[in-house]
């Protein structure tokens, strides 16, 4: 039976990977006629004067055509007679790490890219690491520009031996080298008569009939929880994907976390009725007992699946912003969500060589081995068994992107002990803990309004919005030293101080300005007709300012 | 081109992988999402979408309503399918129109592609905007046009709809993050990874009624700079030189009648539509008269909020 393999292409723009992937669609002939006439359209806009230019199949993205890079993943989709391919081609460039991460955690199956005029290079080391993480079992070494080197398969060899030396970290399942030429078409569909000395298959070829499907049927039943299906009082149902095993009708199943054991009454596989369904089926479950089950909830015939509120995992960090330890996210494992705190960085990994290294933060496209504490437990498994609930992503909580992804190493210790921060405790961990950005609201100005009362209904607002907030007032008249000294305090404590200072003076200002540096936000109060309407524009600016940090 | 043969391609596995993957997608955003909406189109695409929401939560109805963005200019028979089907199935069918270009007489004739930007851009964000939803699904396919090759599956835009293709959320494994600030939506595509063959294919599998206009039928058409368009009704503009036909010849996309072409064809069942589209020379773009202004237009048009 024909099935979907769906595979990525890692390398860089000089390794001619697009063109790889555009070379093989258009041997194979699997271009529709009018996307051909666009190409040689787009090949006279191109650098290579008129000749065909394979890239610009895969590169769509107009600032990528003006740069000559490719910057996101691009999906493209054939079919040859034995098979349906989704091929994703991903950034080379290390400052795109995440965005091949994307590409392959989706994929089954990696062709990595490797120019023969230069072998082995440091992001061949890179992409092969970034896929052993995602969960690829299989590779493809491609060598490309063998024209260039003669077919050398001294080089060939060379590179060969290489590669295998910097695999055996890892457990690929299948390896296979395959020399070729992008340009040129050698080993692409058919066998190229300039390699004599290679024994294996073409490229299309050896990816119409590898076999990358571990048969996840083999393995004992799990599914993770959607959705409740309640349309009326007379029906219950669980809905959910099968991410391993078989379940028939009258087996016996676990819900976990509670515990709870009971047996399988019906099941739909979408609409319709069945007697047993398998892994990769959408499925609603009927149960024949009363239980308590929720979205996030699994049900499951394997003992080894556990549930812990605290694990380490390998994360790929994939934000703008710094990771440092105390930072509070959402973590997202299978169908559940839940809060959850960085508590450490262990250390952090070359994610070129694979050499550890202690840090105490993380920036964009690093790996590290973290800690983390969750509100709650959660079930999971190994990534090795289960990959459904076994990796995991990072949610940031104020701005909502997706900041890291991850795979669950270990469980640590249960929740009743307490949590540790492997780290001096600063005021951007307090800060980061508490969502916002400490500033020290400096209110002066609008004679005519009461700034004591205008402080009051601003923190009203704030707090409402959900700032951590702390209102000084100076009723005993301290100085305005006495005061600053206080507002720096308390952003280090994470907080928005809010000081009503009076009528504007400059010098005070600058007194104040100098102790409480970056985090001095003066606010000139407008003159308006009531304190409400004071307060709402105030807040206004204060909410711009925090955005903008 | 080879041409590929029915025989040859037993794709079983293959769109049930495809029909799992959408259905785990819709249910995630009916789960997580607070205000989701499907957009209903009528094509044959939005027939699928609708098909697998009724899968995916059966013996319940669809959790959310459909969104039809009325241009006013579409084809008879799909508003009459429409209503049809939103009946049978008892679902929510909401539909809008900018009435501000009603007003304004804004019409495909005259108004080229400002006429595209009012009646169908602007209507959906006046849409989605009076609704209040927070996450729509669309029937994009990856497969359709090059800068939709690069959309992740949960594509978000800003409060003004804008999409920023160099600032899109990393998408892991199945790990959908539904989560928008204030403002922002998402704009899901279930089916982003099935091509127009896989639609077709499951069309067939599945039994689903789509709007006859895809069938070949005697039709009176013009054709017009190469595109062949069918009157549908008398708000059809003739320039002087041209007379209306009859041929027969059918559909491969549906839009607005007066920018949707049309090709010959014989192809009066499903049967013979697939064998036509297996062995295509034409990607189904091509057919719409919007994409071929200029290079990349598509990518401009999405980032200034079109679907």
């Amino acid at each position: 039976m024909k099935s979907l393999l769906k595979f990525i292409t890692c390398g860089s723009v000089d390794d001619g990977k697009s063109t790889l992937i555009g070379h093989m669609l258009y041997e194979a002939k699997l271009l529709f006629a009018d996307q051909e006439r666009a190409l040689e359209l787009d090949s006279r806009l191109g650098s290579r004067g008129g000749k065909i230019d394979y890239s610009l199949l895969l590169d769509g993205l107009l600032a990528e055509r003006e740069q000559g890079i490719t910057i996101d993943v691009a999906y493209r989709y054939f079919t040859t007679d034995h098979r349906s391919f989704i091929v994703a081609d991903t950034p080379g460039h290390e400052e795109y790490t995440r965005n091949m991460a994307v590409g392959a955690s989706f994929a089954d199956l990696a062709v990595i890219l490797v120019d023969a005029t230069k072998g082995i290079i440091t992001q061949t080391k890179r992409h092969t690491r970034i896929c052993a993480l995602m969960g690829i079992k299989h590779l493809v070494l491609a060598v490309n520009k063998m024209d260039l080197v003669d077919f050398d398969t001294k080089k060939f060899d060379a590179i060969k031996e290489e590669f295998a030396r910097i695999t055996t970290e890892f457990r690929f399942e299948s390896i296979e080298v395959i020399p070729v030429s992008a340009t040129e078409g050698d080993n692409i569909t058919t066998k190229s008569p300039n390699t004599p000395w290679y024994e294996g298959l073409p490229l299309l070829p050896y990816l119409e009939n590898v076999d990358v499907h571990a048969s996840d049927d083999d393995k004992p039943f799990m599914m993770p929880i959607q959705r409740v299906c309640r349309p009326d009082h007379t029906f219950r149902g669980f809905q959910g994907q099968i991410e391993a095993g078989g379940i028939a009708v009258g087996d016996e199943l676990t819900i976990l976390p509670s515990r709870e054991k009971a047996n399988v009454k019906r099941i739909l596989v979408t609409d319709q009725d069945r007697d047993s369904a398998h892994a990769g089926q959408p499925v609603t479950i009927q149960l024949d007992r009363e239980v308590d089950v929720s979205r996030g909830c699994v049900f499951t015939k394997d003992d080894q699946i556990q549930e812990a509120d605290s694990f380490s995992a390998t994360i790929l960090w994939m934000d703008d912003s710094v990771l440092t330890p105390g930072k509070n996210v959402l973590v997202k494992v299978g169908t559940k969500v839940l809060p959850g705190t960085v508590t450490a960085i262990n250390y952090k990994i070359d994610i070129n060589t694979g050499n550890t290294v202690s840090a105490d933060h993380l920036v964009k496209n690093e790996l590290a081995k973290c800690e983390f504490s969750l509100s709650d437990g959660i079930v999971f498994d190994s990534f090795d068994r289960n990959k459904s609930i076994g990796g995991f992503i990072l949610i940031d909580r104020v701005t909502n992107m997706t900041s890291a992804c991850g795979v669950i190493d270990e469980a640590l210790q249960s929740a009743d002990q307490a949590v540790r921060i492997d780290a001096e405790v600063t005021r951007e961990i307090r800060a980061q803990q508490k969502g916002q950005q400490p500033f020290t609201i400096w209110l002066t100005g609008s004679s005519a309004l009461d700034n004591a009362e205008l402080a009051k209904e601003v923190e009203k607002r704030l707090v409402a919005s959900g700032y951590h907030t702390m209102r000084i007032d100076n009723q005993s008249g301290e100085s305005v030293r006495q005061i600053a000294a206080y507002a720096a305090l308390l952003n280090d404590a994470g907080l928005l101080a809010l000081v009503p200072a009076g009528p504007a003076n400059d010098n005070d200002q600058a007194i104040a300005q100098e102790m409480i540096g970056q985090a001095f936000l003066p606010i000139e109060v407008n003159d308006s007709s009531s304190i409400e309407e004071a307060a709402k524009d105030t807040v206004k600016r204060v909410v711009k300012a925090l955005i903008q940090v | 081109m080879d041409k590929l043969t029915l025989d040859s391609i037993d794709a079983t596995t293959h769109l049930d992988q495809l029909e799992a993957e959408a259905i785990y997608i819709i249910r995630e955003v009916a789960a997580e999402c607070e205000n989701p909406v499907m957009l209903y189109s009528i094509g044959k695409d939005s027939s699928v979408m609708l098909h697998l929401a009724l899968k995916a939560f059966y013996p319940e109805k669809p959790p959310f309503p459909f969104l039809h963005i009325d241009t006013t200019w579409k084809f008879k028979e799909m508003i009459e399918f429409r209503d049809r089907k939103a009946k049978e199935f008892g679902i929510k069918m909401l539909v809008h129109s900018n009435q501000e270009g009603i007003e304004q007489g804004i019409n495909p004739f005259d108004h080229g592609s400002s006429y595209t930007d009012i009646m169908k851009t602007q209507a959906l964000k006046q849409g989605l905007d009076k609704y209040g939803f927070t996450a729509a699904f669309g029937g994009g396919r990856r497969d359709e046009e090059k800068s939709r090759a690069k959309e992740r599956i949960f594509s978000f835009r800003n409060k003004n709809h804008a999409w920023d293709p160099k600032n899109q959320r990393p998408e892991m494994w199945k790990l959908f993050n539904t989560r928008i600030n204030k403002g922002e939506s998402i704009r899901v595509f279930p089916i982003s990874n099935w091509t127009e063959k896989d639609i077709w294919q499951y069309i067939r599998r599945e039994n689903i009624d789509i709007v006859p206009l895809y069938f070949a039928k005697e039709r009176p058409v013009v054709v017009r700079d190469g595109q062949m368009i069918m009157v549908d009704d008398e708000r059809m503009k003739l320039e002087p030189h041209e007379k209306i036909e009859t041929m027969k010849m059918r559909f491969r996309t549906l839009g607005c009648y007066p920018l949707t072409g049309g090709a010959q064809s014989e192809a009066d069942t499903l049967d013979a539509i697939i064998e036509e589209t297996l062995g295509a020379v034409s990607s189904e773009r091509t057919t719409r008269v919007i994409d071929q202004e200029e290079a990349g237009s598509m990518e401009r048009r999405k980032r200034e909020g079109y679907f």
